[in-house]
């Protein structure tokens, strides 16, 4: 069952990614990554709440391991850092990684306050 | 060229016109297998709120040495087999490799008043996966070059 719900999330948040930074390429150019940025900030927001609420196993697996999981990487961030060393120097590729890193906790901690506000 | 999408990329541009169903149908198939393989090893090798995640650790570092690997050899073949990048780079790696586990355990060991472990898990992945996505890079651009001589 636990399998299933990770696949089914899964099957939703990889999608999701990638449609995610086609509309945000689309709207503010591929300069700057801010597509994985947005979906690695959502992601990170929902996981908060899942932990925060705590979600039961159910939800935790389809919702946190699948649907965050899969919606959020660390593959494409990375290289997305590499490229911008490469093309742009090194402080768009610090400001990149860093800053995703900053804005991933902010988020993570903002969905767990949240979640245990509410809940 | 981006693991993701790169829309100054003519092709990457085009496919999702072209191919809805067999990109996204690429992207979420390799999501899946590469989620499960994510909750396999995170349920094989748990941790508790303030100990190291080295599960998760561990992938996110895995999933940015193959990536950087991927993208050089596609790269080098002028983006490889159309499906090659959403279902391995998108799906496969993405679904793989998770930041939102990477956030929520940094915060979870601070609230278990674990704050060293919380500042070691930061740094080590953000300058590991810089580090293994360089050497993916570089690797498998090294033997891609003795392999054309």
């Amino acid at each position: 069952m636990t399998v299933l719900l990770v696949a089914l999330g899964a099957a939703v948040g990889a999608p999701l990614r990638y449609l995610t930074d086609r509309a945000v390429q689309a709207r503010f150019g591929a300069a700057f990554p801010w597509g994985t940025l947005t979906v690695n900030m959502a992601g990170s927001l929902v996981l908060g709440a899942v932990v925060g609420l705590p979600a039961g196993p159910a939800v935790t697996a389809l919702v946190g391991t699948g649907f965050c999981g899969a919606l959020t990487t660390w593959s494409t961030l990375s290289y997305e850092t590499l490229r911008l060393a490469r093309e742009g120097g090194r402080l768009p590729a610090l400001l990149n990684v860093l800053g995703s890193v900053a804005a991933g906790l902010a988020a993570a901690t903002a969905g767990y306050a949240l979640a245990r506000a509410l809940g | 060229m981006d693991p993701d999408v790169d829309l100054r990329v003519p092709r990457d541009r085009r496919e999702l016109a072209a191919h809805p169903v067999a990109v996204l149908g690429a992207i979420a198939a390799g999501g899946v297998l590469g989620a499960l393989g994510r909750a396999g090893l995170q349920a094989a090798f748990p941790h508790a709120p303030a100990a190291f995640p080295w599960a998760t650790f561990g992938i996110n570092l895995t999933g940015c040495l193959l990536i950087g690997a991927l993208m050089a050899v596609l790269r080098a073949r002028g983006g490889g087999p159309p499906l090659a990048r959403p279902f391995l780079g998108v799906g496969v790696l993405g679904g793989f490799t998770t930041f939102s586990t990477y956030a929520v355990d940094i915060h979870q060991a601070l609230v278990a008043g674990a704050p060293g472990t919380a500042l070691a898990y930061l740094a080590a992945t953000v300058v590991g996966a810089l580090l293994a996505v360089w050497a993916g890079d570089a690797l498998a651009g090294r033997l891609l070059v003795r392999g054309s001589r």
